[in-house]
């Protein structure tokens, strides 16, 4: 026995301690990696051995090697050894191996778990403080739901040591183990008021640490810590204890109050006392601390930090400003030049601190001083993170608030392009938006802009002349379609359209040249409409020619949608060539594919728009699709997704086609849409890669000077200019002023001209279009809404008229027959109330403008209730009078009736919730309920109103035809539903036969789609099945074949009187024709 | 506090502790941009620097740097009068520490930093305890019998 504890001693002095290792490693610098592998070796080896010291021994080398970067996660168990050794000098070493090796997602810490048990309940302290150390480096779920009895004992140890630390550790087991708190809680509040200060801090610090997560749970112990801080001198202490105040005042404003005066003794007297700089610091952050709370401090006592050369203060006191800036911006900005100091700083921790301050101190006045600032530091940084900083907080700046900053957009429009220069940034396409976004919401400025943007497309090849300038390209965007969109404010169209299809362009990414492409037909349709006006038309022929040389490369482009569009484009040019070689003139028609203008949407217009009646927004309208379907969904990468994989089965998902159809109609709305900008440009890199490429010449501009792009003109003139205009602005002023004040004395005119300006004298040069709450014009999107709802929506017509004495009426009432005819023309089928006008009561004294109100409506069924009908009508003012007080009232009939808010009788009328000034139309809707769709009915009503002039009730007959085939909703069918729909045999057959009917099929069939709400199911040669469904849900099914003039529909249907209804409908819209 | 490192100015990593749990790859990946960050700086900078989304508060002391992580709200100062509280007790254990001191000691160095922070929170502001903390440790250990691996190594040579 005593000779093998001999032997293990004499192992032991052959063996290699950690400072023989260390010092190993540094004496081998050269192959420090073989060593260490042998190193490793070694201790391999000592593990395998008994002797308890051997294995303490390789478990602290190993703890210096881990920390070197080594793995040692195979040694893990042994480091469990070591920790459950007896004797204290080898469990130190032990937990300290733990505490740093350790992770969550070891393994054998569920070994641990009863050795730390008996651990912290060693009589020895340092026992019991070694494993609560080790504990809080590693401690899991596990350990902390296991342990957390125990180490609640320890708080109420008798040895402060283990108190102090067992309080401590215990915010990490409410980390990992949140059901601890509760019981925990009371124990942890009381040792707020322990003896020993060290456990009492320590219990500050916890109690700190969890209110900042959820501070309302902590404002009942504000009474505590107040007397806490006014009763201790510990500076640490104190320090949290502030802190925790600031997360309770937002909570509790009037904490704020009654801290104000502690507070402000505290840091006086903290001042006052310590002169030792270390203790100024951390006084200067209490001052921080302060203003995070309520900002009760005065400027003044913060001030003198400033002034303070230490770079610390500086950091702190800058930290300090942005937090006051937010509740007290007016001190912060007369430090205005400090701040633009601290700019120059060498140091970039400071001046990103700065630069933070920066963008709440403008003001229309400092506006272009401060910019022309920071573009001198643009010019003059190095690194590439603090130059798209500072380039980003420009645009921050300039753009805050709706620009509410900016007096002259020409000056913003060249700092945008002086922008465009730096090299290497990351946000092109921030600058391509501000620019796109100027260009569309000021008017004004687009003179100027497409003139800047033309000049940027014809230097575009010191944009992209250095592929690492890619990230600046995307103002290429930008700059192509303003000046497509712009186009007649184009000096030199011809020489723009060149310039965008120079065979460079080509070497741009693929959505950009998408742009180009568009764009470039957009100041073709311009070019050619300037040239058709002379009499040579040789130049436009040139033009088209010259379309059809360059579109080719573009046709060929790798992108999909540059492609599209080129061929596109291509052809459209080839067939207007055509046309110019017969002397045709076709400017106006190309110009016409653009037509219309694009104006400003304010974000909250959608809401102004009603929500039509019966209109679910909030109900699905397919099923929702899967999770993985709406990743699918998100619009992140536009060009660079996938198409969904025509694999997946089939049955998962009914509507895919409907899905990929919408996805497909998005993407297009989205790459059309300026305003979206795509997130990354991943089709640059497929395109690089693309075969031919390099045989594109790029020239490799490589200059040291800066670019100065001919022709641009520099901001800083517009400082001047502004600065001028602004003193010529004053003299005016000044010259109104002094006629007003003459008799008072002259004598400080010239003083008073220096004098600081207010922010309002300053006038802007040019408005930008803020819409924000009004309905915007005509959006161009919205446009083609309004149309497409025109077209689709069956109107039939109810007019009225008066009988008239006067010629003018009369003639009046022709146009309107004639228009009524034109509309016959197209919906035969509906009725019109009767012989196209009811005279109304004659009242005798008929006024030379009788108000006139045409409408027109359109009856659909509801979806959601299938005992609901909404007519929407339009009404038309075709007087020259103001119609007001409208009431809308129809007689109901047993079936229909009309729906009255709740607490009218069954004969009152309906306000139409608007007013129609001459030649005005509006649309109101009235819902129906109907108990039986299967017939159809005529209700009477009447329209009463006010003409305003004459203040006489008129009143107006009409009636509502309800035609079974407004019944009917339009639904898709596929084919083997349908086809199981048939054989079901639950439906009634009929059928009809049409004679004479001279139409395509194709036509035929639309005009059934379109008038009877059916949808085509499937059509084979002059054959075709048709579906509809009724609001109850009857089915309607219908083959329709064709031969000669002949056209046969069979209808099967669950209700047979809807059917023959149905049929006779159909049959009567075809011997209108 | 998230972490703390110690770092040579050549960039060798002294002392490594982590009060969040990290994969060994992460860890290295951090300590990795960390040290080169900091030594880039200059020595006329001010000690903090916004890093992802923490604040790192560093100070260098001879060869030696000194660099804590901290989260937004946390308090520069006080990370910095940490660091500063920290070199102090080394010192006063060492006797004039210097980094060779750290080096062959590193465990040494790390119970001292344990008798101080716990979790990444200050638990003993006073230095006095500390010490005397781990001097009865220390003693313990003598008494326990170890004795070897406590030894300076000028001893043993």
């Amino acid at each position: 026995m005593a000779l093998k504890i001999v032997k293990g001693s004499i192992d032991r002095m052959f063996d290699k301690n950690l400072q023989d290792l260390v010092r190993g490693i540094r004496n081998h610098k050269e192959d420090e990696a073989k060593y260490i592998s042998t190193c490793i070796d070694e201790i391999k080896q000592e593990l395998k051995q008994d002797n308890i010291a051997v294995k303490a021994n390789a478990v602290c080398k190993l703890t210096y090697l881990q920390m070197l970067g080594y793995d040692v996660s195979w040694a893990a168990f042994n480091i469990v050894e070591v920790m459950s050794s007896s004797k204290f000098t080898y469990k130190r070493i032990g937990y300290l191996a733990a505490s740093q090796c350790f992770h969550e997602s070891t393994d054998v810490i569920m070994l641990t778990t009863n050795q730390i048990r008996k651990d912290l309940s060693s009589p020895n302290q340092y026992d019991t403080g070694v494993a609560l150390t080790g504990l809080s480096c590693f401690v899991t779920p596990d350990l902390a739901r296991d342990l957390a009895n125990d180490i609640m004992t320890l708080m109420s140890h008798t040895k402060p040591y283990i108190r102090k630390k067992a309080v401590l550790i215990m915010y990490k087991v409410f980390l990992k183990y949140p059901e601890s708190l509760r019981p925990a809680f009371p124990r942890l509040k009381e040792k707020l008021e322990d003896p020993d200060p060290g456990v009492q801090s320590a219990a500050v610090n916890v109690i700190c640490e969890l209110a900042r997560r959820n501070p309302k749970n902590y404002l009942s112990l504000a009474p505590l810590f107040f007397k806490l801080m006014t009763s201790s001198t510990n500076n640490w202490v104190l320090i949290k204890i502030i802190k925790l105040f600031g997360a309770l005042t937002p909570l509790e404003p009037r904490l704020g109050k009654k801290l104000i005066e502690p507070l402000t003794n505290l840091i006086h007297r903290k001042i006052h006392i310590f002169s030792s700089h270390k203790m100024l610091c951390s006084q200067s952050h209490l001052i921080v601390s302060l203003s995070r709370i309520a900002v009760l401090i005065s400027l003044s006592s913060g001030m003198p930090n400033h002034s303070a050369s230490i770079q610390v203060m500086k950091y702190l006191g800058l930290l300090a400003m942005s937090k006051i800036l937010k509740t007290h911006p007016k001190s912060v900005q007369s430090h205005k030049d400090l701040i633009l100091q601290c700019l120059d700083d060498k140091d970039e921790s400071i001046r990103l601190r700065a630069l933070d301050l920066l963008y709440g101190m403008v003001s229309k006045k400092n506006l272009m001083e401060i910019v022309k600032k920071l573009m001198l530091h643009v010019d003059k940084a190095e690194g590439t993170t603090y130059r798209d900083e500072l380039l980003t907080k420009i645009i921050d700046i300039c753009s805050q608030s709706n620009y509410q900053y900016i007096t002259n957009f020409e000056w913003y429009i060249s700092i945008l392009v002086e922008l465009t220069r730096l090299e290497g940034t990351r946000h092109g396409h921030l600058i391509a938006s501000q620019m796109l976004d100027v260009a569309i919401r000021v008017r004004a400025i687009r003179v100027f802009a497409v003139a800047q943007m033309a000049t940027l497309l014809d230097n575009a090849h010191l944009l992209t002349g250095n592929m690492q300038r890619m990230g600046i390209c995307e103002v290429l965007y930008a700059a192509a379609w303003i000046c497509g969109e712009f186009s007649e404010h184009l000096e030199n169209p011809m020489q723009t359209l060149e310039a965008m299809l120079r065979p460079k362009v080509a070497t741009l990414p693929g959505h950009i040249q998408a742009v180009y492409v568009q764009n470039a037909a957009k100041l073709f349709a311009t070019v050619l409409k300037n040239q058709e006006g002379n009499t040579d038309s040789t130049a436009a022929q040139e033009t088209s020619q010259l379309m059809i040389d360059r579109l080719p490369l573009f046709v060929q482009s790798a992108n999909l949608e540059v492609q599209e569009r080129a061929s596109c484009i291509l052809q459209l040019v080839k067939y207007i060539q055509k046309l110019q070689q017969k002397d045709v003139e076709v400017a106006e028609e190309v110009c016409a594919l653009f037509a219309g203008e694009l104006n400003p949407v304010a974000p909250k217009a959608q809401k102004k728009v009603p929500v039509p009646e019966g209109l679910d927004l909030d109900a699905w309208i397919n099923e929702p699709p899967s999770e993985s379907e709406s990743e699918d969904e998100q619009p992140k990468a536009i060009f660079a997704k996938e198409e969904p994989k025509h694999s997946r089965p089939r049955h998962t998902e009914v509507d895919e086609k409907e899905l990929a159809r919408r996805r497909e109609a998005r993407k297009q709305e989205q790459a059309n849409n300026p305003f979206y900008i795509k997130a990354s440009p991943s089709s640059q890199k497929a395109y690089q890669e693309a075969p031919g490429v390099e045989h594109i010449p790029v020239v490799q501009i490589d200059l040291s000077v800066p670019l100065k792009v001919p022709g641009l003109p520099m901001s800083d003139q517009y400082v001047k200019l502004e600065e001028e205009r602004r003193q010529k602005e004053r003299a005016d002023k000044k010259k109104k002023e002094k006629k007003k004040r003459k008799e008072k004395r002259s004598g400080r005119g010239r003083k008073h001209d220096s004098g600081p300006e207010s922010e309002e004298d300053i006038t802007p040069a040019h408005m930008v279009d803020i819409v924000t709450e009004e309905m915007p014009e005509v959006h161009r999107s919205c446009l083609n809404i309004t149309m497409n709802l025109k077209g689709n929506a069956r109107t039939n017509m109810i007019s009225a008229k008066k009988s008239s004495k006067h010629k003018k009426k009369k003639q009046k009432k022709e146009k309107e027959e004639k228009e009524k005819k034109k509309k016959k023309k197209h919906h035969h089928h509906h009725h019109h109330s009767d012989g196209g006008g009811e005279e109304s009561v004659q009242n005798g004294t008929v006024e030379e403008e009788e108000p006139l109100p045409v409408s027109v409506y359109d009856i659909q069924g509801n979806l959601q209730d299938g005992s609901q009908v909404v007519v929407s009508v339009i009404f038309e003012n075709k007087c020259d009078s103001f119609l007001k007080s409208m009431e809308f009232n129809v007689l109901d009939s047993l079936n229909s009736k009309l729906q009255r808010p709740e607490g009218s009788g069954p004969h009152d009328g309906l306000t139409v919730p608007f007013q129609l000034p001459p030649g005005v139309s509006n649309e109101a809707r009235f819902v129906f309920t109907v108990q039986s769709i299967v017939m159809p009915q005529k209700l009477k009503g009447t329209l009463t109103f006010i003409v305003k002039d004459s203040s006489t009730h008129e009143k107006l007959d009409f009636k509502l035809h309800f035609t079974c085939t407004s019944y009917l909703i339009t639904t898709p069918c596929y084919s083997d539903a349908f086809a199981k729909l048939l054989e079901s045999g639950d439906l009634k057959c009929s059928s009809v036969r049409l004679e004479g009917v001279i139409m395509p099929f194709h036509h035929l069939l639309a005009r059934i789609c379109f008038h009877h709400h059916f949808s085509v199911v499937e059509r084979i040669d002059s054959c075709a099945s048709m579906y509809s469904r009724s609001i109850q849900g009857h089915h309607v099914c219908l083959l329709v074949k064709t031969s000669g003039q002949t056209v046969s529909i069979d209808a099967k249907c669950d209700e047979p009187t809807l059917l023959g209804n149905v049929l006779d409908e159909i049959k009567q819209t075809f011997s209108q024709c | 506090m998230q972490f703390m490192l110690l770092f040579s100015r050549q960039g060798k990593l002294r002392l490594q502790k982590w009060y969040v749990p990290l994969s060994d790859k992460e860890k290295k990946k951090i300590t990795r941009e960390l040290v080169q960050t900091v030594l880039a700086r200059k020595p006329k900078m001010c000690s903090f620097l916004e890093w992802r989304d923490l604040k790192i508060v560093y100070k260098r002391y001879a060869s030696l740097y000194f660099c804590c992580a901290i989260e937004d709200q946390d308090n520069e100062l006080i990370t910095l009068e940490i660091i500063h509280r920290y070199v102090e007790l080394l010192d006063k254990y060492f006797g004039s520490v210097c980094e060779l001191d750290i080096i062959f000691n590193f465990e040494k160095a790390y119970f001292i930093l344990d008798e101080f922070l716990l979790g990444g929170e200050a638990q003993e502001t006073s230095k006095k305890n500390v010490l005397k903390a781990i001097e009865q440790a220390d003693l313990l250990q003598e008494v326990s019998g170890g004795g070897q691996i406590g030894l300076p190594f000028h001893f043993i040579c």
